[in-house]
């Protein structure tokens, strides 16, 4: 018997209860023996705040992460914390804030759109899904942010990837993996992250504009100039309004863009780029950090889409393309706002069937891009694909699962049919 | 050098020699597959010239289509194959088996396109890294990750080894730079990963394969993003009395919230050897240099100079220089640069470790290297990527001494092994290969390498794609593991390298 044996059979696993809720890593690995063993497939949750995000699919058995919680190690000076999976992001952010930290791809909570209140979720939920905020363009995805992690394979074996130093190539890159892989791929149970220093300064210039094309112009110049920024987003006139500021004049459409860094920096470059951009005076807000710190977390909350009962698509795609895409989907009745500076569009449909669904569908991937199908009616989510994949990857992927989880029982289905 | 123990050769394939060269060459244009034993020369070590072994033949594909039909055919006739780029790489990702197809990728030279619109460049991957940035410097931009071999490395060999820089503190290495590949499995399957767009549907396999030293798959295509070039870039050249002040002022800068465009130590033995070679200024009486730079706005990179001056006074800074005009900050440069043939200069043979560990622990690493160097009776000097904390320490030795040899190798292999205990990683960015393979286990367990293999095996079920390299073959934790360097001539001695 190896010692990780014998340290399981100290622990006594009642196997009758439907949902299990571990506080210790020697718990996770006897669940997940015994569901290997008996081949029990498994729901894995932690918050709960992007459990609907996903297919439908079988589980006997749910696993529950709220529990597995803290902060294993923080070291602000070496700019990363290692926490267990299923801390709430909350919990991190206020332990970084005491150090004037962050976690710079800023990921979106999905409380407000799923039961209208925030909730940004668990660190290992954050990872899983691999949403990134506003500064994608600049800081890169969630993915690019995990040194190294710890999970449970699909045998109950423990395994590591990467560690808490930026620079390591020793072995494959798990950690890029395991990220956006909804959980089907390992139990993740400890992330090493990367942290940086929070910005002395944010501003955001905010111009007056309902049109599309024009705002994608904007975007597109500011950011192939050197001032550096580091949000830009467009909403049309239905979404000025919930934007009601201070500093804000006027409440119609809108293109935002963020710059950040030291304050006198800051200073400089959001005065040359409104140059760079020809901005009048009447057409321009300028956002000071604590507003604009507001209108970013607004951003990053998707609260224009609050009250939204379903149907909202995210669309990933080359900035170039969104404009032709936005206006083919104006065929149907959307609402959409722009992230990322150009190459992200959240848009909610009034109607969504197979029949649309597959037309946006085509409409997008002949643009290079791909949907992802975050809120919608229960119908709809039973027969469409939640997310889209090509044979062949398909083939790659559900391979890459038989290596981790060899007899599916992590969230089997929950991405794709048989994976 | 010490023998290295590759996969078993397959009798086999050896004497199937002709019949697979014609077989080839019935796939591919008959001049592009080289079978004599002269021209197969150039292609029997990368850079890790410690190691040498002759290919059984070399292919040179000129398209995607050739590359699928090679695999394909050598994935069904069980032959194995070693992808190639540029053959720069440190930890001989590339070094041949003797019954092994080389693939080399050198046809592969071409940018396909330039489009600033989504700010990216679609290239084929044998384009040097620093050829990126020419092709788009005109219109003030260029490609960020910066490996000092730049001048010659490939972009497709940057992938496979996801090669970092001096700037990768601020800007990432490889994987955070990369938009899409174009990946040939070894069944011949060919598919893209990424694209255009800033993330991709399902599994990140774009980042699996980012790092994978060419066992998952060829890379036939890369699709990188460009960055606006910083308007202004300065640099401080500042002296310490000691280690410890150095790696204090280091952890400092951090803390305060300035993130360094490079940060950069070097010990006193390697101050004075490059300065020495390389004229560059360099206060030769402190016990460490750093040189710190800074990039961004006029008033941005003012503020963190002016902080990073009075965190460098604090820490008791011997000296301190600041770049006036970008010459003198090239200068700087200059000597950390030359630090590889500095050290050629110095002794008969060196071996430059690639460790990475946590900033903190710098000064006890270095004293740790210190001790070591003085157990084995063999000098050390020392390089660092403080920034990051990736450490290159060059082991001076004479390999023509067996018994020096040893000890280099015994001494290379314990400051790795102290990188890991405290809480390190055995390469920050030269890749395992064969180089550091027998120490995979003191920083993985069984079931950590083995999760990696059976990942391999699910993609490349007949381990055919350079098999050999990245993970352990004599299962025992053996003293290996550095680049060799005899009299100062290394594969390329043209080639910057830290």
């Amino acid at each position: 018997m190896s010692m990780e044996e014998k340290q399981n059979s100290q622990t006594s696993l009642d196997f009758n209860q439907n949902i299990f809720k571990p506080t210790s890593r020697e718990e996770i690995v006897e669940i997940v023996k015994t569901c290997y063993r008996k081949n029990i497939p498994l729901e894995i949750n932690g918050l709960k705040s992007k459990n609907k995000i996903g297919r439908n699919f079988q589980s006997e058995k749910t696993l529950d992460l709220s529990d597995y919680k803290g902060i294993i190690d923080y070291k602000p000076e070496e700019l990363y914390i290692k926490v267990k999976a299923g801390t709430p992001l909350k919990e991190i952010i206020g332990e970084l804030d005491k150090n004037n930290q962050q976690l710079a791809f800023e990921p979106n909570d999905f409380g407000y759109l799923f039961s209208g209140e925030s909730n940004s979720g668990s660190i290992g939920g954050v990872v899983s899904c691999n949403f990134a905020g506003s500064r994608r363009f600049k800081v890169g995805s969630v993915r690019d942010h995990i040194l190294g992690f710890q999970g449970i394979n699909g045998k109950g074996e423990t395994i590591k990837s990467g560690g808490t130093v930026v620079k390591n190539v020793t072995g494959y890159d798990l950690s890029k993996l395991v990220s956006g892989s909804f959980g089907t791929l390992t139990i993740l149970t400890e992330l090493s992250i990367k942290v940086l220093p929070k910005p002395e300064t944010s501003k955001t210039l905010i111009i007056k504009n309902p049109h599309l094309k024009k705002a994608l112009d904007f975007l597109g110049k500011a950011l192939s100039s050197s001032t550096d920024p580091s949000g830009g987003v467009f909403y049309p006139d239905y979404f000025g309004k919930d934007f009601v500021l201070n500093d804000l004049t006027h409440d119609g459409g809108l293109t935002a863009i963020r710059i950040e860094g030291p304050t006198n920096s800051v200073d400089q470059r959001a005065n040359r780029l409104s140059k760079e951009l020809g901005l009048l005076d009447q057409e321009l807000s300028i956002l000071d950090s604590e507003q604009s710190n507001i209108f970013w977390s607004r951003t990053k909350n998707l609260e224009v889409f609050k009250s939204l009962k379903s149907n909202l698509l995210r669309i990933v795609l080359p900035m170039s393309e969104t404009l032709q895409v936005i206006q083919k989907l104006k065929n149907f009745e959307i609402k959409y706002f722009i992230d990322w500076g150009g190459g992200l569009i959240w848009a909610s449909f009034d109607q969504l069937n197979t029949k649309i669904l597959s037309e946006i569908k085509d409409t997008v991937k002949k643009h290079q891009g791909y949907i992802t199908l975050i809120k919608v009616e229960e119908d709809l989510k039973a027969s469409a694909d939640i997310f889209t994949i090509d044979p062949i990857k398909y083939k790659i992927s559900e391979k890459i699962k038989r290596s981790f989880d060899p007899k599916r029982i992590f969230n089997p289905g929950k991405m794709y049919t048989g994976i | 050098m010490s023998s290295l123990q590759m996969p078993k050769v397959d009798n086999a394939i050896m004497s199937k020699k002709d019949k697979i060269a014609s077989d080839l060459r019935g796939i591919i244009n008959s001049k592009n597959v080289l079978s004599n034993p002269d021209e197969l020369r150039p292609f029997e070590t990368d850079g890790l010239t410690a190691y040498r072994q002759m290919p059984l033949l070399v292919v040179m594909p000129e398209t995607v289509e050739e590359v699928s039909q090679i695999l394909k055919y050598c994935n069904e006739n069980k032959v194995k194959v070693v992808p190639r780029g540029a053959g720069t790489g440190l930890s001989g990702g590339s070094m041949p088996l003797e019954d092994c197809v080389l693939m080399a990728m050198g046809k592969f030279n071409k940018i396909i396109e330039i489009d600033y619109e989504n700010r990216c460049v679609v290239t084929q991957p044998c384009v040097t890294n620093l050829a990126i940035t020419h092709a788009v410097q005109d219109k003030g931009f260029y490609y960020a990750p910066d490996p000092s071999s730049q001048i010659a490395c490939s972009i497709g060999g940057n992938v496979a080894e996801n090669s970092g820089g001096v700037h990768s503190l601020k800007y990432g290495a490889t994987t955070n730079n990369l938009l899409g590949i174009q990946v040939v499995l070894m069944d011949g399957t060919v598919t893209k990963f990424g694209g255009k767009a800033m993330d991709a549907e399902g599994y990140d396999f774009l980042g699996l394969m980012t790092g994978s030293e060419g066992l998952l798959g060829v890379i036939t295509e890369v699709t990188v993003k460009i960055l606006k070039s910083p308007e202004v870039v300065k640099a401080a050249l500042v002296g310490f009395p000691s280690i410890e002040d150095a790696g204090n002022c280091v952890a400092e800068i951090i803390a305060e919230g300035c993130i360094p465009a490079g940060m950069e130590i070097m010990d006193k033995a390697l101050t004075k050897a490059t300065n020495d070679y390389s004229k560059a200024g360099y206060p030769t009486d402190a016990e460490a240099m750093m040189i710190v730079e800074f990039d961004g706005t006029e008033h941005e990179v003012e503020a963190y100079i002016q902080k990073t001056k009075e965190i460098a006074e604090k820490n008791n800074s011997s000296s301190l220089k600041i770049s006036k005009s970008n010459e003198e900050r090239l200068k700087f440069w200059a000597g950390r640069k030359a630090a590889f043939p500095a050290c050629g200069v110095l002794a008969p043979d060196y071996m430059c470790m690639d460790g990475s560990i946590p900033r903190g622990k710098l000064a006890e690493v270095l004293n740790e290297i210190s001790r070591l160097s003085k157990k084995y009776n063999l000098p050390v000097a020392n390089a660092f990527h403080a920034g990051d904390g990736n450490l290159h320490p060059l082991i001076m030795f004479d390999a023509n001494d067996k018994e020096s040899l040893r000890k280099c190798e015994e001494f290379g292999a314990d400051i790795l092994k102290y990188c890991v205990k405290v809480g390190g990683a055995l390469t920050g960015e030269h890749g395992v290969g064969i180089e550091k393979r027998e120490l995979m286990c003191e920083a993985f367990s069984d079931k950590d390498i083995q999760q990696q293999l059976t990942i391999k095996v699910a993609l490349d079920p007949n381990s055919l794609l350079n098999p050999g390299k990245v993970y352990p073959i004599l299962r025992k934790c053996a003293e290996e593991g550095r680049v060799h360097v005899h009299g100062g001539k290394t594969k390329f001695p043209d080639i910057p390298r830290f």
